[in-house]
């Protein structure tokens, strides 16, 4: 009943019997809601799945599927074609996040450690897009992809309409360059001493130091590529290159899907997702909070 | 460059100056390769942001006073587009639906999280297993979330109406339902996103200094009075950013609409369901889309700079 950091009601006053039997009752009433309210949800979305489609339909829900057809999952990878979404989205987070890296760590670096002539005045103006909102962008954003200036692409339908909006993260650079700030000029030096190049610093010094602000940007550059419904909704319209999301929305809306299958598909979705929060989980939620303290 | 002369050991001039008494030329030199290197390495990033972020920005205001076809050479309109969103009925309706959503959004989103995390935070046990179950939801993607509460909100044999009718309360058509329908998105969108304003509130919370609480409690001040008179005044900045955060966030709200009660709905009609209307389905006017998010643009403008104006202070 120790806690190391004294909050709003006292260790001692809580050992109370009275407080005691307080404290232990709402425990209980908070367990059994938070396991409703945040766990029942996808307990019900993976075993809805596995119920037969009568089953699912029917006007009094069941809680325990009275038969298990675990092949709905196979049937909806395989005929909803939820492996080619899958490892769609797959691909575009894994190019997006180093494409972000790629950007954002070298001009973070620049901004920091090479500071270049106007390196304030550019920052300035990258920052400065931290303010416009997403909605207000999406419209030219959209025609700027459709045909990019100077270089005239048609992006549409292409990776690189994610990537390459996606590096434009000035909150990236921001956390990258704040990070590389607190490096020691010193020990940049004597590596310089030692003949090492700018790029070799970077790499063999900068990037090895860096790996714990590394890994919350990487973590929320593919948590954020997996996320993204409008963007991906609006560039990519052709269903061979889909996201996940995009498809199972799509999909939801032609009522040809049996439901099973699409619980399953949305189960599917979810599952790299659970699985990067409970790998990373530490990084994630003090990432939140190390955000929160600094603003 | 430094990739090409790293080769050769030899000694480099230092990143701070001081300590090597380098010649004139030497520092010049130096000047010149570190502004050809950062030039270098920023480009990338200067190409990505001046192309999908500063270009658009302006691109967008020359739009909205511009009608396009891509076929032929746009037309300067004046604001003509301005004057046909305001004689758009929906326009007033959008507006109106996405107050009532920020309002009621807030009411749940807002303080729910405030009031959890203040009572997080004073159990003592099974912290990780609160904290990680208040965060799940955030990390699905919003498209599973609203999907998957489509089911529950289902009138005939969705999860909300048969546990209601097992309780004898009152059923709903939820998202079917003229007056239910905006509480309903409002419920999917706090129930996605209240993850993360409750870690931030722990977070700061947990920054509060006990002794003050100790000292308060010296002075004879109940459980209420401190939560009154130093948790709230402590949490002061935190609780104003996530409120500047949330409004901005919420007034774009999208997917809830756009999935569950559709782009046609007048009852649920957001201001960016009108955007993706007048430029993706029917209309295929961009001008009138960009006039929208302008105004949109204008209004949320004022909350990310004041956003942006606490934060740089606390700095």
């Amino acid at each position: 009943m120790t806690s190391d950091t004294r909050t709003l009601i006292s260790g001692t006053d809580l050992n109370r019997r009275r407080n005691k039997v307080i404290y232990y009752t709402l425990l209980t009433v908070l367990m059994i809601t938070f396991i409703v309210v945040f766990f029942f949800p996808f307990y019900w979305m993976v075993t809805g799945a596995v119920k037969h489609p009568a089953e699912l339909v029917r006007p009094t829900p069941t809680f325990i599927p009275e038969s298990w057809h675990w092949d709905t999952y196979k049937l909806a990878w395989e005929q909803l074609n939820i492996a080619h979404f899958f490892l769609n989205t797959l691909y575009y987070a894994i190019g997006g996040w180093f494409v972000q890296l790629l950007v954002d760590v070298t001009a973070a670096y620049a901004l920091s450690k090479l500071r270049p002539v106007g390196g304030k005045l550019i920052l300035g103006g990258m920052l400065a897009s931290l303010m416009l909102p997403a909605a207000a962008l999406l419209v030219p954003a959209y025609l700027t992809v459709t045909d990019v200036p100077i270089f005239g692409w048609n992006l549409l339908n292409s990776p690189w309409a994610l990537w390459l909006p996606g590096a434009a993260n000035a909150f990236n650079i921001y956390v990258l360059k704040r990070f590389f700030d607190q490096i020691p000029n010193d020990l940049l030096d004597s590596a310089s001493m030692d003949g090492a190049g700018r790029v070799r610093v970077l790499w063999h010094i900068v990037l090895p130091l860096s790996r714990p602000v590394l890994a919350v940007v990487s973590i929320f550059a593919v948590i954020g590529m997996w996320k993204d419904f409008l963007w991906p909704l609006l560039v990519l319209q052709d269903p061979e290159v889909q996201t996940l999301s995009v498809a199972l929305s799509r999909l939801s809306g032609t009522n040809q899907v049996p439901l099973t299958e699409m619980l399953a598909g949305l189960v599917i979705a979810s599952i790299p997702m659970i699985v990067v929060f409970m790998v990373f989980q530490r990084s994630i939620l003090g990432g939140l909070q190390a955000g929160s303290l600094k603003g | 460059m430094a990739v090409m002369t790293s080769e050769r050991p030899k000694v480099r001039p230092p990143y701070s100056g001081g300590a090597s008494p380098a010649s004139r030329r030497d520092k010049l030199r130096r000047k010149l390769g570190d502004n050809a290197l950062g030039y270098l390495f920023m480009a990338a990033g200067i190409a990505c942001f001046a192309l999908f972020s500063w270009y658009p920005l302006v691109r967008g205001v020359i739009l909205s006073f511009q009608q396009v076809n891509f076929v032929t050479d746009p037309i300067w309109v004046g604001f003509d587009n301005f004057k046909a969103i305001f004689d758009d009925p929906l326009f007033y309706t959008a507006w109106w639906n996405t107050l009532k959503f920020t309002v009621l959004a807030l009411i749940l989103g807002y303080l729910v999280p405030f009031a959890i995390a203040v009572v997080l935070n004073e159990i003592r046990h099974f912290k990780g297993f609160f904290r990680i179950a208040v965060y799940l939801p955030v990390m699905l993607p919003p498209i599973v979330v609203v999907l998957l509460w489509k089911f529950f909100y289902d009138p005939g044999n969705g999860l909300f109406n048969t546990v209601l009718s097992a309780l004898h309360l009152p059923t709903s058509d939820w998202t079917q339902s003229p007056k239910m329908s905006m509480i309903s998105l409002v419920l999917v969108s706090t129930w996605a996103n209240m993850g993360g304003a409750t870690i931030m509130y722990l977070a700061a919370l947990q920054n509060i200094p006990g002794e003050l609480y100790e000292a308060a409690e010296l002075e004879g001040a109940s459980i209420w009075q401190r939560l009154r008179h130093i948790t709230i005044p402590q949490m002061r900045f935190i609780m104003l950013v996530l409120l500047l955060l949330q409004i901005v966030a919420t007034m774009q709200v999208f997917i809830e609409p756009y999935q569950l009660t559709g782009t046609t709905n007048p009852d649920t009609i957001t201001v960016m369901v009108l955007i993706y209307r007048y430029a993706f389905t029917v209309n295929n006017d961009f001008g009138l889309a960009a006039a929208m998010s302008v105004l949109l643009f204008i209004v949320l403008g004022v909350f990310s700079a004041v956003y942006l104006r606490v934060t740089r202070d606390k700095d």
